[in-house]
């Protein structure tokens, strides 16, 4: 071959490095957020088509709502009794499918007041594109 | 090579014939059907969605059924019998052999596609393209369920056979002077392209066959009431069809590495680095497939090895685009349609591509996880690079095809409407996603946000149906009235660079 290839190992080098980097961040801040803190209150959520049941850790059972308290660190732990969901707060990004026959476990801590939707966004049929509820942040003191 | 359109032949010649560009032609003609059919439905779902509440279709079960079956349609029924339309004409020239290796087999593969379309459009399922279990086991009506369940089957050994066949024609039957080195580009993507197929299609067999015995009861691998696991379909599904992503993908690059050094009037910068980008990308295909389910509960552990898996790709296909750069620099360029469409996709390749190292960084795929976004990206994939690959080799091809030229203005005026309707369409999805909006849902609540960029992708897609239309007119014109092409160098480059029309193989 005529010409020479170095502009082109600069090139991939480069964009090895930047890969590097966006894979290095991503595993640090997903290590973090992976962290539950040990105060974390348990939630139970359970998905069936085509609404959201929540159980507090004292009992408390609600539908289509979730009451919780402004700057509290809660632990979902979310579970189906039929099809695949995915359980979704976009404002908190909390983000986890809900899969029958096992418990996806995810946590935050709202630190604001308001409500905020709740909703499916795994493809769970008639009614998924309603399959939604709220979430009411409290600012108990 | 010509199939010479201008001296009629009767359809049934073309239809029984097993020459390679004979059954090229039926894949090319099917294909741009089911894109019109696949577009058709697009257009359906958008009108829907311009706004919240009900504007088309009446129910949301109509809805699901038709995006399932619009995926279906434009991956299945599309883009793969379109990258084997390309295949057909070209590879056994380019190999210099007389025909593909197997005649009768390659029909046959072609063949078993319409049935399966068949199957898919008058079954209807509506369980989206990945036919998620247990929904697809115990909640999906029949036999839509089923009928589609068999059609993919059969396409799935429609597409091995085809695999089958451009693996031999161009391994054992290349001539004997040329080297596997010296083998075009194009023609190596689909050798890479076809071995992908052979090592990923059997696993989607099996869980195809998986699910059936699920939906009739007999056994209960995805369902969790028979002590199933569902998550092990996903894992058996994307370890076919990640990799199936780049056996779309690669073709159209193929088809690229054949349009931009001709239309640039200079050599490829470097054979020898499509040809390793290739070989890499074929082999990263497969260390990728779990980064579609990240949120289905896994590991840290697991996530980290697919987040690598999948940013080991991105070296190979940046290797592409920066040949495919260094192939224009200092070129003499001639911005004629099939350029026009190649540029285009390999912008909107890089951009696909920086949107999935966005996917793939663990911690952001929660925020874009079946959302907007995601449709975005993959559109802008799908559309984006595949489809404006293999619309630019349509235009590439026309003259070979038909003899006759199509109108260049009209080319230009299509490419402009599909470029910027993509544009606003797929990147706008891309905003929406980040605004929350999940995918694969018929109606959606009236948040200010959503209604007016949902209103602006509907009028995006509006856009590039207009193009396609006057791509369908454009066709349809030019092949029976169009100006005779110079056959010589229909689009007045110079002929040195132009093998095509000097070599045609004899019918038989």
């Amino acid at each position: 071959m005529a010409h020479s290839n170095w502009a082109e190992w600069i090139y991939v080098a480069v964009v090895i490095a930047l890969l590097t980097y966006v894979g290095a961040e991503a595993w640090n801040i997903e290590n973090l957020i992976e962290h539950v803190p040990e105060d974390a209150e348990v939630i139970k959520v359970t998905a069936q088509q085509w609404f959201w049941s929540f159980e507090h850790e004292d009992g408390t059972k609600e539908v289509g709502e979730l009451h919780l308290k402004k700057d509290h660190a809660y632990k979902f732990e979310i579970e189906s009794k039929d099809v695949n969901h995915n359980f979704n707060i976009h404002e908190y990004v909390v983000l986890l499918d809900a899969v029958p026959g096992q418990i996806n476990t995810v946590w935050f801590s709202p630190n604001e007041a308001g409500e905020f939707d709740i909703q499916c966004r795994e493809y769970c049929g008639l009614i998924h594109y309603n399959m939604r509820a709220t979430l009411i942040v409290e600012d108990v003191k | 090579m010509v199939l010479a359109l201008a001296k009629a032949r009767p359809v049934w010649q073309i239809m029984f014939s097993t020459h390679h560009t004979d059954v090229g032609l039926l894949y090319l003609v099917f294909s741009l059907l089911a894109m019109f059919i696949g577009g058709a439905m697009a257009i359906a779902l958008r009108v829907e969605l311009f706004a919240p509440g009900i504007q088309l279709i009446e129910d949301s079960m109509s809805y699901n059924r038709l995006f399932t079956a619009h995926g279906t349609t434009m991956i299945f029924l599309f883009l793969l019998p379109s990258a084997s339309a390309v295949g057909n004409y070209l590879v056994p020239i380019m190999v210099r052999y007389k025909d593909m290796a197997y005649p009768k087999l390659n029909a046959i593969a072609f063949w078993m596609i319409p049935p399966a379309a068949a199957l898919v459009w008058l079954g209807m399922a509506d369980f989206g393209w990945y036919a998620n279990p247990p929904y697809s086991v115990i909640s999906a009506p029949a036999p839509a369920a089923e009928m589609w369940i068999f059609g993919l089957k059969v396409l799935g050994v429609s597409s091995i056979l085809s695999s089958v066949n451009f693996v031999v024609t161009i391994l054992k039957c290349k001539h004997p002077d040329m080297s596997l080195g010296k083998v075009p580009l194009l023609a190596w993507s689909f050798l890479s392209s076809s071995i992908i197929v052979l090592a990923a299609m059997p696993t989607f067999a099996a869980a195809l066959l998986m699910l059936l015995t699920d939906r009739l009861g007999a056994t209960g691998f995805f369902n969790p009431a028979m002590g199933g696991d569902p998550i092990a379909y996903q894992h058996l599904f994307w370890f076919t069809f990640h990799p199936e992503v780049y056996v779309l993908v690669i073709p159209a690059i193929g088809m690229m590495y054949e349009i931009i050094p001709r239309f640039s009037r200079r050599p490829i910068f470097s054979h020898s680095s499509g040809v390793a980008a290739f070989v890499i990308l074929s082999l990263v295909a497969f260390a990728s497939w779990a980064h579609h389910m990240y949120a289905t509960g896994m590991s840290f552990t697991e996530k980290t090895v697919f987040m690598i898996g999948t940013l080991a790709a991105v070296p190979a296909s940046a290797m592409h685009v920066f040949n495919f750069l260094a192939t224009m620099w200092n070129g003499r360029i001639k911005f004629a349609t099939p350029m026009m469409w190649a540029v285009g996709g390999i912008a909107l390749f890089f951009a696909a591509g920086a949107g999935g190292v966005v996917n793939s960084a663990m911690p952001l795929d929660f925020i874009t996880h079946d959302s907007y976004w995601v449709v975005g990206h993959f559109h802008l994939f799908v559309f984006g690079t595949i489809a404006f690959g293999t619309i630019g080799f349509v235009y590439y091809l026309f003259p070979y095809i038909t003899g006759r030229m199509y109108s260049e203005k009209w080319g230009i005026v299509h490419f402009i409407l599909a470029f910027v309707g993509a544009c606003i369409t797929f990147f706008t999805q891309h905003i929406l996603g980040l605004f929350g909006m999940p995918r694969r849902i018929y109606d959606y609540p009236e948040i200010d946000s959503w209604i007016s960029m949902n209103a602006l992708i509907s009028v995006g897609a509006m856009i590039i149906l207009v193009g396609m239309v006057i791509f369908l007119a454009n066709m349809i014109y030019s092949t029976a009235k169009g100006k005779p092409a110079n056959m010589e160098d229909p689009f007045g480059l110079g002929g040195k660079y132009y093998y095509p029309y000097a070599q045609r193989n004899p019918h038989h």
